[in-house]
Formats: C-alpha cells, structure tokens, sequence
C-alpha cells in the first residue's frame, strides 16, 4: 500500500467552544474512493473543507500530494476539483460562462477551456442548456453543471459534498455512471453522502464518522461483516406480543435492538432463527442482508441528531 | 511562522481574474448601471450649475458651473465606487456565495478581495470617465492638466472602494448600508467644498470637513481642471493615499474574519 495521495494526522477544527472535528486522522489512497458518512452535524463538511484549503486547520497535519497545506494550499487547490454542499454557480453568467469563466481561475487559455467546456457538458448532458442561465435550471442540472465546473481543470483529485442530495433517481444515476467512469480514469475522490446506497456504489471504503471522530474506516463489505453480521431480521410486533417477544430474545444468544415497533436482529444464521421464531405465527417479518445502513445506524444510533 | 503571514499576506496578479469575472457579469447589465451611477452628479450639473449658477455670480474667479464642474466629476466616481464596494462586495461575499466558489481555485482570498477593489475602482473610473466626456463640449475643462483627471479619478475609486469594503464586511445586512450613505457619504458630498467654499463656515466644520477624504479629491481635481499646479498637491494626493492603504488593509482582515471560518 501506498503512502496515500492525502494524509491527515490529528486533524481539529474547532468553532470557538464547539469542536467540530475532533481528532481525525486517515490516508486517502491514490485512485480509490472514500465516502465519508455520518449523521448530521458529524462534521463531514467541516473536514472536507480543510482538505481544500479553505478551511484553516485548528491543530494537526495534513499533506496532499505531499505538499503541507499549511505553505501550499495554492498548489493543492490548483488539483482539487470542489462540488460543495450548497450549490454556488454564478448566477450572472450562463452555463458555458459558469465553466468558462471558472476555467480562467486555473489559467486554462480560452480556446482549451471552450473545448473542454464543451466535452463536460456533453460528459453531464447540460449542451442544450449552455446559454441558459443559473436561475432557469432544475436541482438537477445545477448539480451536474457543478461537477462539470469542479471538472474543468482536470483535477487528480474530487471532491464531492453531498452530490446527488435532493435529486431524482435519473439524475443520481447518470452521476453515479460519471463518477464511476471518472475513477475508471483514475481520478481519487471523496464523497459525502446521506444514502447509504450510494456509498456502496461508488465508495471503495468509507470512513463512519459521529460527533467529529472517525468511528470506522474499511471497505464497505468488511465493515459490514464484522460488526453487523451477514443477514437482518427485522420484526414489527404489536404492543401485546412485545413483553413476550423480547423476553424470548433475552434468553435467546441473538444480538438484537429495538427501534420503535420495530426489532432488529443480526445474526449470520437466519433460517435458524426464524426457526426458533415460528412458534410466534402473528409475527410480521422481513428476512434481508445485511447492509451498509444497518452498519451506520448500529454505530451512530437511531436517534436523530440536531 | 512570520515568513508564513507574509508569504501569505501578499495578493497576486490572479487578482486580474477576478475583476474579469466581475466585468463579465456586468456586460449583461452595464446601461442600468451607468444611467445609475451617472445620472446624480449629471443632474446636479444641470440643475445647479444653470439653474442656480444664473443667481449666483462667481465663486473664486469662476463661473458657478466651472466651480461645481471639478466636484461632481470626483464625486460621481466617488459614488459608483462606494456602490459597487458596498452592494456589490456584500452581494458576491454573503449572498451568491462568489468569494466562497473562487476561494476552491489557487486563489487566494487577498487575490479576491484585491480584485473586487479594483473592480470598484474601475466602476468610479468609468462613471467618472462619462462625466468628464460630457464636461469636455461644455467647455470645463480649460487647462491641459486636465489629462490627469483620470489619474485622480483612479485614486478616488481606490479610496472609496476600500472604505466601502470595510462597511460592506462590517455589514449584517443590506439596510446597514444606509448608515454609511446617509451618515458618511451624503454628509461629505455637501461639506467637502463641490458646492461651496467652506471659508465663511464656523472653523468647527472646516475642521470636520479637513477629515473628510472627498475634500482633498475635490481640491485636487479643482486645481487641474483650472491648471494651478504646484508641488503641494502632494499633500491632498498623501492624504487620500494613506487611507486607501490603511482601509484597504482594514477591509482584507474584516472580510478574512468574516469569510474564512
Ligand atoms: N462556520 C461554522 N461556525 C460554527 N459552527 C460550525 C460552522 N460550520 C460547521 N459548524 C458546526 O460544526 C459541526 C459539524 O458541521 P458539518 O457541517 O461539518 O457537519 P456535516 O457532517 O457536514 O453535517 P451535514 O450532514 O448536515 O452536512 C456542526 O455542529 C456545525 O454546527
Ligand atoms: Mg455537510
């Protein structure tokens, strides 16, 4: 294994008395990607943020592409491409301007930035919309147009906050398609995500994070595995059966919790299960795999966060 | 660590892509601008320089219209650029999130904030420009010295640019701005000497007027418009130098403060 395209030791940002990222440290490898998920507020943003350099660090290291952000963030903002959060395109200027004018920020001379302009649109299927302004697009559009933007300069690296939050299944898979074929190309990305299934497909290991720590790190399948098992039940049980249920289970070796009306149990065994579960016939059931979601809701707890 | 800040603290030539960006978004908008900027100080010339000039005899050796000519010209470039460095700067800064999108290229917020300067700079320039165009048939402009004008007018967006972008990073809303137009701005287009000689004033407000930078504009636009050069025109020009550095130092680390979280 490599020494990583990104290397962060100790990272800390702190907002006055609140500590956003508490600690971190991880290797990005070169060509991979890594997701980095957690509830809201876990601070995901906020370490991105130091990654482009537009965020000063509170304490600890980081090194990307071997330069220290701290002398060269010129240098390594000039490899990144950035899909923030929030969407921030230029509402003064139309689509192919957006690209344009954003191409100039990297020194990319006109004729090459046209030319390149042009072949992202066609890559995010935005060419019809070039002379549209920002105001007149779908979430959509906007999102894809944005990816293109982050794409002008060719970066080694991409970084995607929130990509597909808020779009339609369409829309989310023609990125989902673009992203892969851009890892193909050997771009190294990392992407934050609210959909558990997105991770899975695009992510080649994810980072688990809650209250500004790293809870996990690993590919999706491993992590999976070890803390959650290999199948779920999960039972929906009526307030009279419920004492009786669970007083069954604590008797029983499952590992289970409960979340509302609803049980979970992890176990890589699950006709055995269901086996010792048939003398209760009333029982609405649902046998699945496990998933990356039960993995983060097992860790992060399933209580919201503000 | 010193080397670090100093390193850091200097902008650089890529400032230029942000005034490109600036004058791009302004290409689809650029008439209503100018009728904007340009329309006051036009209509105090009409207004004022005929309609009350008629009344009025002369003031210092001159017509009333040769001695409002000078005035209005730096301050027309004074309020486009106060314009632009208030409500542009806070548009682009907290509202459509353009220091924010730029700030994940190789730039640097001082290339931001230095090429938003020069943007609003180059707003009072144009305005200012305009006003002279229309000054020159009216036969204001009597002395050669007058190819300078331009110089002035630069150094006049400079300086109110770069107090602008102070209000505007000081700003927590739009309605803030109204403090710095009504309280600042208006005030010193009145008691800067574009209308009216301050000689017979009590010395309280000479004294208040001699803080205010639009006086040395005017004194120094007067004087090359009327071609009465001499050595000591150094000093009004020091005096609106300073501050612009002094402001436009303030306004970098306000915005930083602000901006950089
Ligand atoms: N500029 C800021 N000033 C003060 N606090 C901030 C700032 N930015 C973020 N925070 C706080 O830092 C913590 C982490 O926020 P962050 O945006 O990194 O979370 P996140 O994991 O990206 O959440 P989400 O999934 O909602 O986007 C939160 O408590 C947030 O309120
Ligand atoms: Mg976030």
């Amino acid at each position: 294994m490599g020494k990583g395209i990104i290397q962060a030791r100790d990272l800390v940002k702190r907002f006055g008395e609140l500590t956003a990222v508490d600690g971190i440290s991880f290797v990005v490898r070169e060509g991979e990607c890594l997701g980095f998920l957690g509830p809201n507020g876990a601070g995901k943003t906020t370490t991105i943020r130091m990654i482009y350099a537009i965020s000063p660090l509170t304490a600890g290291e980081l090194y990307v592409a071997d330069y220290d952000i701290r002398h060269h963030p010129r240098k390594i903002k000039g490899m990144i491409g950035v899909v923030p959060q929030e969407n921030n395109l230029d509402p003064d200027l139309t689509v192919l301007e957006n690209l344009l004018v954003y191409a100039r920020y990297f020194e990319i001379h006109k004729q090459e930035a046209v030319r390149r302009a042009f072949e992202l649109l066609d890559f995010l299927e935005l060419r019809e919309k070039k002379d549209r302004l920002i105001e007149e697009l779908s979430a959509g559009m906007k999102r894809r147009l944005i990816i293109a933007r982050a794409l002008i300069q060719r970066p080694r690296i991409l970084i995607l906050d929130e990509p597909t939050t808020g779009l339609d299944p369409q829309a989310r898979h023609l990125i989902w398609q673009r992203l892969r074929s851009l890892k193909r190309e050997g771009v190294t990305q990392i992407l934050t995500t609210h959909y558990m299934e997105e991770a899975t497909q695009l992510c080649d290991r994810v980072a688990i994070m809650d209250q500004g720590m790293i809870l996990r790190l690993g590919s999706p399948q491993e992590l999976v595995a070890a803390e959650v098992g290999e199948e779920v039940i999960e039972l929906q049980v009526g307030e009279d059966e419920e004492a009786r249920i669970k007083g069954f289970l604590e008797g029983s070796p499952f590992i289970w919790e409960q979340a509302g009306d609803t049980l979970y149990l992890y176990c890589s065994n699950g006709r055995e299960v269901l086996a010792s579960l048939a003398r209760y016939p009333h029982l609405r059931l649902v046998h699945r795999p496990a998933t990356l979601e039960d993995l983060f809701l097992k860790l992060t707890g399933r209580r919201l966060r503000e | 660590m010193y080397r670090e800040l100093l390193a850091l603290s200097w902008p650089s030539w890529r400032a230029y892509r942000v005034w490109q960006r600036n004058l791009d978004s302004y290409r689809r908008y650029y008439w209503a601008s100018l009728v904007g900027n340009l329309g006051e100080p036009f209509l105090y010339l009409l207004a004022m320089g005929y309609g009350l000039g008629s009344y009025i005899g002369e003031i210092e050796g001159m017509s009333y219209l040769q001695y409002l000519a000078p005035g209005l010209l730096v301050s027309s470039a004074m309020f486009a650029a106060t314009f632009e460095g208030t409500y542009g700067t806070y548009l682009r800064m907290a509202h459509l999130k353009t220091y924010e999108a730029i700030l994940a290229t190789p730039l640097t917020l001082q290339d931001v904030v230095l090429g938003d300067l020069l943007w609003a700079t180059t707003k009072g320039l144009i305005s200012g420009l305009i006003m002279l165009l229309v000054l020159l048939p009216f036969g204001l402009l009597p002395s050669p010295w007058a190819l300078l004008l331009p110089l002035v007018l630069i150094v006049v967006g400079l300086l109110f640019s770069a107090l602008a972008m102070v209000v505007a990073a000081l700003s927590p809303n739009w309605e803030f701005f109204n403090y710095y137009l009504t309280l600042f701005i208006s005030p010193m287009f009145f008691f800067s000497g574009v209308f009216f000689p301050l000689t017979n004033f009590p010395s309280w407000v000479k004294g208040v007027s001699a803080f205010l930078p639009l006086t040395y504009a005017v004194a120094l636009s007067r004087a090359l418009t009327m071609g009465e050069v001499s050595v000591s025109l150094l000093a009004p020009l020091l005096w609106m130098l300073l501050p612009t550095l002094l402001f436009g130092c303030i306004s970098l680390s306000l915005i930083r403060r602000r901006i950089i979280k």
